[in-house]
């Protein structure tokens, strides 16, 4: 490993600018050590062409003065984004072979920033999963390890989290639906930020669960993931829910200054079986916080329990619609018809050979809750649950509660392959306390905060209120102080 | 509710997903198991309450309805498994 992947954002933009590194040794050295990392197939299709290109356009850019902060950090970018000219698959068999003639206005906007693509990174098929198991390209792997056993490093953002982990690359993009940022950023030590709903544009991100799915980074800390956060949202015509509001300078909202700020502790998130570790974690998160000056208070959320039951409802249902543009007609995979085979025969077999068992599984779902005489019982009803979760947030906000303080899962990191034999609601149990976030349109973050006994990480998570990631930062900065958290993990790959 | 091999037949149809007939108990179970967690809903009072359509609360911007980018056809179709004269291929759909 070399010495340069292992910076900052804030780090190498500094030497960047002193003119003590170029964007193109940062790069090098990325790319090399992507090269000696297959064994965590974290990055699935590299691009060193594009970043040798855009590393030089960066440092003659970082040359002529006022370059943006962003200017020559080298990324790993998820998958699931679209990149013209670019592998873009969402980790799917159906896509395999696409190469989009257009940029997602994420990639584009860090692009513009000056940032630099090392290439796309493995998460689970369409974002949906939360251990990487579910890829086309194989599991990815977490960095970390204690015993013999490879670890997940958590999904959708997998392969973002263990190169961003691993040091890779810099920083990484994620996209989180139900939990894909803030779980993977917990399970590998790193810092992963869900901005507000409509913060980030959902244009060329292929879609999941569009009323859920939100862009983020994933970074090694919390200043690098405010950096990083500016320079990916701003208003886009292109997506319709794109919100038209300034974005600020959330590095200068890091002041670590927390005095008088109101911290909410839902009890409702004191979950049953719940182990002693998280639930030590959160209480040293929470003490910390009481002596960086919060106030800490009980809150009590009462629809939590609903959350996830409802968002199975939701999210199978928008994808069974968002994934019906899969048809073998216009991009990617189409089966080979026997003769006599109509377009409905093209549809199923491309369908049946090009989406994995966990995607047909979600679809089949969002099929039924949707299908006539289940609307109601099914979606509709989740719907509803829907609204008194999020009125369940806006009563504790309204309350006067600046933030609220939760474990980001209810476990470390497990073994690859640990949870097959599982019934699939045993696997999205993983996201029940992330899942509210994004059905109530709030910014959560993830900031590691401890180990468990075998030295495995566990991150506890911050909500806000929406559209102050700022003042989340800043909470989540604090913590980030108080808790010193500084560990790496040994190279074995 | 219990999902029976006929059920998932005719979801796996509706979705446009082949499903062979000896896979179709497990896809049921699968189901099964899925609804008997998405079941806790029915637990909610949810009377009187506005279903969500919108997690944020904005009006959706509007826009003269003119062409902002078009004239590539070509662009469109460079990803298509088959592609002719300009035109999406597909099998024969009208006789």
């Amino acid at each position: 490993m070399t010495e340069l992947s292992k910076l900052t954002i804030a780090a190498a933009r500094d030497a960047l600018r002193k003119g003590d590194v170029t964007s193109l040794e940062l790069t090098e050295s990325c790319l090399s050590d992507i090269d000696s990392a297959g064994a965590l197939n974290a990055f699935v299709h590299n691009t060193p062409d594009v970043a040798r290109e855009q590393a030089k356009a960066a440092d003659d850019r970082i040359k002529g003065g006022d370059a943006p902060a962003m200017c020559g950090i080298p990324l790993g970018i998820k998958d699931l984004f679209c990149t013209k000219g670019v592998a873009s698959q969402a980790a799917s068999g159906i896509l395999n072979g696409f190469k989009p003639e257009y940029e997602s206005t994420v990639t584009q906007n860090l692009f513009d920033a000056g940032a630099v693509m090392l290439g796309k990174l493995n998460m689970d098929e369409f974002a949906m999963g939360s251990s990487n198991e579910t890829s086309v390209y194989g599991n990815a792997v977490n960095p970390w390890k204690v015993d013999d056993r490879q670890l997940t490093p958590g999904g959708s953002s997998g392969g973002s989290a263990s190169a961003v982990a691993a040091d890779l690359c810099l920083a990484a993009t994620g996209t989180d639906t139900g939990g894909s940022i803030r779980q993977p950023a917990a399970f590998t030590g790193i810092t992963g930020i869900k901005p507000t709903y409509g913060r980030c544009s959902r244009w060329g991100i292929v879609a999941f669960a569009s009323s859920l799915d939100q862009a983020g980074p994933m970074t090694k800390d919390v200043r690098d993931a405010a950096i990083m956060l500016e320079a990916m949202c701003g208003h886009d015509p292109k997506d319709s829910t794109s919100a038209d509001i300034p974005v600020p300078n959330f590095e200068a909202m890091l002041t670590g200054d927390i005095k008088g700020k109101v911290i909410g502790i839902p009890r409702e998130y004191r979950m049953d079986g719940m182990p002693d570790e998280i639930e030590k974690l959160w209480a040293d998160g929470t003490a910390m916080l009481k002596d960086a000056g919060a106030e800490i208070r009980d809150i009590s959320l009462p629809h939590t329990k609903y959350a996830l039951p409802a968002y199975y409802v939701i999210a199978p249902a928008e994808a069974s619609s968002n994934l019906a543009r899969y048809d073998g007609v216009r991009y990617g995979h189409r089966a080979k018809l026997e003769q006599g085979d109509g377009i409905t025969e093209m549809y199923e077999k491309t369908r049946a050979e090009g989406f994995g068992d966990e995607v047909k599984r979600r679809v089949m779902v969002g099929t039924y809750v949707l299908s006539a005489g289940f609307y109601d019982a099914y979606y509709n009803r989740a719907r509803k649950v829907r609204t008194l979760i999020k009125r369940d947030f806006e009563q504790v906000f309204a309350d006067g509660v600046d933030a609220i303080l939760t474990p980001a899962t209810p476990s470390a990191a497990f073994g690859l392959g640990e949870m097959t034999d599982a019934d699939p609601v045993q696997m999205y149990l993983n996201d029940v306390f992330t899942v509210t976030v994004n059905l109530a349109g709030l910014p959560g973050i993830s900031v590691p905060a401890g180990v468990d006994k075998q030295g495995l990480h566990l991150g506890l998570q911050r909500i806000g209120r929406p559209s102050e990631e700022g003042d989340l930062l800043n909470t989540a900065y604090a913590l980030e102080q108080a808790a010193g958290f500084v560990a790496k993990p040994e190279k074995w790959w | 509710m219990s999902i029976d091999k006929d059920t998932a037949a005719k979801v796996a149809k509706l979705a446009r997903i082949r499903v062979e007939d000896d896979a179709l108990p497990a896809l049921a179970q699968e189901f099964n198991d899925i609804l008997g967690f998405i079941e806790q809903l029915a637990e909610v009072d949810v009377e009187g309450v506005e279903p969500m359509t919108g997690v944020t609360p904005m009006r959706l911007k509007r826009r003269e309805d003119v062409v902002t980018e078009g004239g590539m056809a070509d662009k469109v179709l460079s990803n298509a498994p088959d592609a002719r004269e300009g035109f999406f291929a597909v099998p024969k759909v009208v006789e």
